[in-house]
């Protein structure tokens, strides 16, 4: 009896362990989207780099919930969404939006088991991020350079457009890259003089369109065209620069769009597109969490650089730059150039002596920025047109 | 017939008609309904942190559909609930700016609950004094002032209270968890807010259906040429009724920032004076369906997000289903009518 008892026992343990085992195995990847998931842009970036985890570990298992901001989902807050997840079993949940900022913090003080990347914050920075709350983006300043360098080559008349969303850290950090690169290409590859090129950002006040509330992003494109820009670049999540660009085409302009965010965001409108500086968040969602499977998870702020051995690498690069069908031969090798040049350090934009728009100074000659002077970008630079507050 | 009987006949018929309807639009896109009521079902009562969601859309929506009830006793149609709940949240949000780093957070609290409703009931009485003395029709009226409380309500989170640095859609700096809306361990709703929600309707009970006053409000509704011969004036429980009305709405608004986002947000109302709406008519103008009403309306909303989640399947269907319970309920009350009158 005692026998038969004791082989039970042993069972029972056994099963508990193998069950336990395969659990340990199992891992429920929460994520927040803040756009539609095929959205061509931003949020569609973070839907693959999620699908991209699930192919690369096995037994892990995506819960996206997508549109999550107040005017979509009226009454839906990020706390009740995490919530949800984590009664799902998600034990990594990914807040995609700077608009999240609040909730996502919430949520991790609710739930310290779980472990929270919030894209694009500086929680960790500033030392408001619980232990169980990282930072995650990208250095999209170099995808922007990029960006703005093709846009500055196949501009005719010199007026180059930004469409932006609203003005934060980020954004005028994004919006300053582009337009060293662009004044990078028109004086020292173009050998233009700089006082022709004229750069111009305009905000719509979100990041995609909200009917009543933003400013209408097809709209602000029409008017870049109607007023003699010819090339619009895409600071906002979704395609309605290529879009535009490419009716005009149609009705004759020549005119060309940059978009952003998504890799495969070109084929919206090919013709118009120059190419598209993308996120590739895939390799950095697998660290994160082969780090919450293995135990090894530390609180990080991280600013995930391209591989610049390849910056289209799908394993490696976290950013990159992928021309597109408008670019012609000549301007993708003045890229590819441009892209040596930026990785082994010998271009170097962020030097001074660069002011901010008011007169201050941003640089002093020959210094170069670090991160934070990068991050916290206070102001757009002197010789860029648009409101920096 | 018994008479007790025959609402609940017409609720049952209401509930099959709509779920037949939504049976059907469900099997048309290849879905299955029955893992979609799961869903819902399991997404708004399957644990207390979803009950306790629930009732975190419960409590608002109630309070708007109780405020809407007071006018439409009047024979008004406060479109304007909307905006009343912005100008409640605005003013919330301007008294609890006034405490921030106060020792008396409880204090900030119940002042910002008294300036909520002073603002709601403030911008309510302006529709109903265009009304009564401009003869301006209050749905009018009260559609502009929802324009413009949202215009309001824009202006401040991008101007004056903007974030150190940032404006943002995503709203005003949060407050400090001081002046949040006190609530328990484990509770996604403040027990506060709750009872505030259950007074109100008991109140509004009393005071609706057991006092002098509603039973003159009613008569005002009912016939406002008659009443001035039984020496009672129009005017004056018009603007009372629809004052009512906003200060109940603005309370929603002030607990929708205070107990809920923790800030002013653009979408601060979660557009739930219009499912307010929704609710009394469904209730057919009565009270006492209107809490529970509000309870199955809350639950459609918080379980809905499984749709997209589960089922990749777009959440508005809980606003289709709401959308078909008002539809199916006006069928209903209308055949009534005419059976009422064929006998």
């Amino acid at each position: 009896m005692s026998r038969i008892l004791l082989r039970f026992a042993l069972l029972v343990l056994l099963t508990g362990a193998v069950t336990s085992f395969a659990a340990g195995k199992e891992l429920v990847f929460g994520m927040l989207l803040v756009g539609p998931y095929n959205d061509h842009g931003w949020s569609q970036a973070h839907y693959e780099g999620g699908r991209y985890l699930e192919r690369k570990i096995p037994g892990a298992r995506m819960i996206y919930i997508d549109k999550v901001n107040p005017a979509d989902r009226p009454g839906v807050t990020v706390p009740m969404v995490v919530d949800d997840l984590v009664d799902k079993g998600a034990t990594l949940i990914v807040a995609n939006s700077d608009d999240m900022k609040d909730g996502i913090r919430e949520a991790a003080l609710q739930h310290p088991e779980v472990k929270f990347v919030h894209i694009s914050g500086d929680d960790v920075l500033t030392g408001k991020a619980p232990e169980n709350l990282s930072n995650l983006m990208g250095r999209m300043v170099y995808g922007k350079m990029m960006a703005g360098f093709t846009a500055a080559l196949k501009s005719r008349s010199g007026r180059i457009a930004y469409l932006g969303p609203l003005i934060n850290d980020e954004t005028r950090r994004l919006a300053v890259a582009a337009w060293l690169g662009a004044r990078y290409a028109w004086t020292e590859v173009l050998g233009k003089p700089a006082d022709q090129l004229r750069f111009k950002v305009s905000w719509i006040g979100f990041w995609f369109n909200i009917p009543g509330v933003t400013a209408d992003p097809n709209q602000v494109v029409r008017n870049f065209f109607d007023s003699g820009y010819d090339v619009v670049l895409s600071g906002i999540d979704t395609t309605e620069a290529i879009v535009v660009a490419q009716q005009k085409r149609l009705e004759g302009q020549d005119v060309f769009a940059l978009p952003y965010d998504y890799v495969g965001s070109c084929q919206t409108a090919p013709e118009a597109c120059l190419g598209v500086p993308y996120f590739n968040w895939g390799p950095e969602y697998v660290k994160l969490a082969r780090s919450v499977l293995d135990g090894t998870w530390k609180q990080r702020w991280i600013w995930a650089g391209p591989d610049w051995k390849d910056i289209n690498d799908p394993d490696t690069s976290a950013v990159g730059f992928l021309p597109g069908p408008a670019l012609d031969v000549v301007n993708k090798e003045r890229l590819q150039a441009f892209i040596t040049g930026l990785g082994d350090g010998s271009i170097q934009l962020f030097r001074g002596p660069l002011d901010y728009q008011d007169g201050t100074p941003f640089l002093k000659a020959g210094e170069i920025a670090d991160d934070k002077k990068i991050w916290y970008m206070q102001q757009l630079l002197k010789g860029m047109e648009g409101p920096s507050k | 017939m018994k008479p007790v009987l025959r609402p609940a006949i017409d609720g049952l018929l209401i509930l099959v008609l709509v779920f037949l309807f939504t049976s059907a639009l469900l099997l048309l896109v290849d879905t299955s309904p029955v893992e979609a009521y799961g869903h819902l079902l399991r997404g708004s009562f399957g644990s207390w942190s979803k009950f306790s969601r629930v009732l975190n859309v419960w409590v608002p929506l109630t309070l708007c559909s109780m405020g809407l009830l007071y006018a439409f006793r009047a024979g008004l149609w406060n479109i304007g609930v909307e905006g009343q709940m912005v100008l409640g949240a605005i003013g919330a949000t301007a008294v609890l700016n006034g405490g921030l780093g106060s020792d008396t957070p409880l204090l900030w609290l119940g002042l910002a609950l008294l300036a909520g409703m002073l603002l709601g009931a403030l911008w309510a009485l302006l529709a109903g004094w265009l009304k009564v003395w401009g003869g301006v029709h209050e749905i009018f009226t009260g559609l502009g002032l929802n324009f413009v409380a949202v215009g309001l309500v824009l202006w401040l989170i991008f101007g004056p209270w903007k974030r150190p640095g940032i404006a943002s859609m995503s709203g005003t700096q949060p407050f400090p968890r001081e002046l949040w809306f006190p609530t328990l361990e484990g509770w996604r709703v403040s027990p506060f807010a709750i009872g505030l929600a259950l007074l109100v309707v008991l109140l509004s009970l009393w005071l609706l259906q057991r006092s002098r006053f509603g039973l003159e409000l009613k008569a005002v509704g009912q016939n406002p040429r008659a009443v001035p011969l039984y020496g009672l004036s129009p005017v004056r429980y018009m603007l009372i009724a629809i004052t009512l009305s906003g200060a109940l709405a603005g309370l929603a608004g002030t607990l929708q920032v205070s107990g809920v986002y923790h800030r002013l947000i653009p979408a601060i109302s979660s557009g739930y004076g219009y499912l307010g709406l929704l609710v009394v008519m469904l209730a057919n103008f009565r009270l006492l369906p209107i809490p529970f009403i509000a309870l199955f309306f809350a639950a459609l909303n918080v379980g809905s997000i499984q749709l997209p989640m589960m089922m990749q399947l777009d959440s508005s269907l809980s606003g289709v289903i709401q959308g078909a319970c008002v539809l199916s309920a006006l069928l209903v009350f209308g055949l009534r009518r005419l059976q009422r009158r064929s006998p």
